[in-house]
């Protein structure tokens, strides 16, 4: 069926002779995987305000770690990027490790600016964290 | 699925063949498709810099509540929930097209084709629909003692912390960076979408007039896929910084 040439770069054809069951399989995976982001995400609404702030930063956590896994099925199994040779995967993957950099060095950023304003920069001590506890109670 | 089988040994970088073993114009959409990354990237990880430097922030549950011909029913997460839906399974029908295009089944093609696009159609409307929600949905505010009615704009956010006034509680001015980073994003990933569906009507048109049954390959409905994957990657992204967190 693929023995046509779709490209002279292409030194080696790929074989497409396989059928649908694997796409439908990571449709429900994605399915689930969102149910359970979503059931999580309901948890911390309803819970609003009970919880302490550990368990919120586990349960935000955990839903970022599930998204991850999310984008991990679409780019490989949808994208075919898992079954490209690994110096496509690698030209790819690899540049995208900046945002590991990226995220956690301006948000460190966005969180520091906060205590500085909070404290008018360090001068006085952060009222803002008494007045958001009680604001819950 | 498709596995290329591949002689031990083989050595990409001599010369005379591509190192990726693919296309030019495939390795060209895969480095687009990083760039575009990085922009959304760069446009999420200022919201979170902004939403991190601030002590209140709205709150998605009671912001995103609404659901069309439900009245004023507090609905949190129900409406994203079915945009995610739409875009997972469209998602999932563009991969059938490419499958069917791998195939030569032209009918197979131009049927998954037709899905994509109206799920694509269908995401659009209902972002029409939680924008125009959005906007010109009213709030009470305590703005300088005043009660005013605001929407949710690029530049009001009635979802700031709550005041007792007159023995109720009532909303006072939030951040203005909200409506700026939600419309801005969303509107960015809508555009996407938008010029996604564009792009595989054009492609629904060229299976149709039988122009890659000429060529002998479909690659030109998997190019578009990956666009297309990409957008519904994208949205994982916006729905988890926007809605659930």
């Amino acid at each position: 069926m693929s023995a046509h040439t779709s490209s002279p770069e292409i030194t080696f054809q790929p074989n497409h002779s396989g059928g649908t069951g694997r796409i439908w399989k990571i449709f429900w995976v994605l399915s689930v995987l969102t149910i359970v982001e979503l059931g999580l995400g309901y948890f911390l609404y309803a819970q609003h305000g009970h919880l302490g702030y550990a368990t919120v930063l586990a349960t935000k956590c955990t839903i970022g770690l599930l998204t991850l896994a999310k984008a991990y099925y679409i780019v490989s199994v949808f994208m075919h990027l898992g079954d490209e040779i690994r110096n496509l995967i690698m030209t790819i993957v690899v540049p995208l490790c900046l945002f590991v950099w990226f995220i956690i060095a301006f948000l460190i950023d966005g969180n520091s600016w906060k205590n500085l304003r909070n404290t008018a920069a360090g001068s006085r001590p952060n009222k803002m964290e008494q007045v958001s506890n009680e604001a819950h109670q | 699925m498709s596995t290329t089988a591949i002689p031990a040994g083989t050595k990409w970088w001599s010369g005379g063949k591509s190192p990726f073993n693919v296309s030019y114009g495939k390795v060209m959409m895969w480095y687009f498709l990083m760039s575009d990354a990085f922009t959304f990237g760069a446009f999420l990880i200022s919201y979170g810099t902004i939403r991190f430097s601030v002590n209140h922030w709205a709150d998605p549950n009671h912001v995103f509540n609404a659901f069309p011909f439900a009245g004023h029913a507090n609905l949190p997460l129900a409406f994203v929930s079915l945009m995610t839906f739409i875009l997972i399974f469209s998602s999932v029908t563009m991969v059938l097209a490419v499958h069917e295009g791998h195939n030569m089944n032209r009918k197979g093609v131009e049927k998954y084709m037709i899905m994509t696009i109206l799920g694509g159609i269908a995401f659009l409307s209902c972002q029409a629909w939680e924008w125009t929600h959005l906007i010109t949905g009213d709030h009470a505010v305590l703005v300088n003692g005043q009660i005013e009615h605001w929407g949710t704009t690029v530049s009001k956010n009635p979802w700031g912390p709550e005041v007792m006034f007159n023995g109720q509680e009532i909303a006072t001015p939030g951040p203005i960076a909200f409506g700026g980073y939600f419309f801005g994003i969303t509107g960015f990933h809508g555009f996407h979408v938008f010029s996604g569906v564009v792009i595989n009507i054009v492609m629904y048109i060229k299976t149709k007039l039988g122009h890659f049954d000429q060529r002998g390959h479909y690659e030109m409905i998997e190019k578009a896929g990956l666009y297309w994957h990409f957008v519904d990657l994208v949205w994982v992204f916006v729905f988890l910084c926007f809605y659930l967190v």
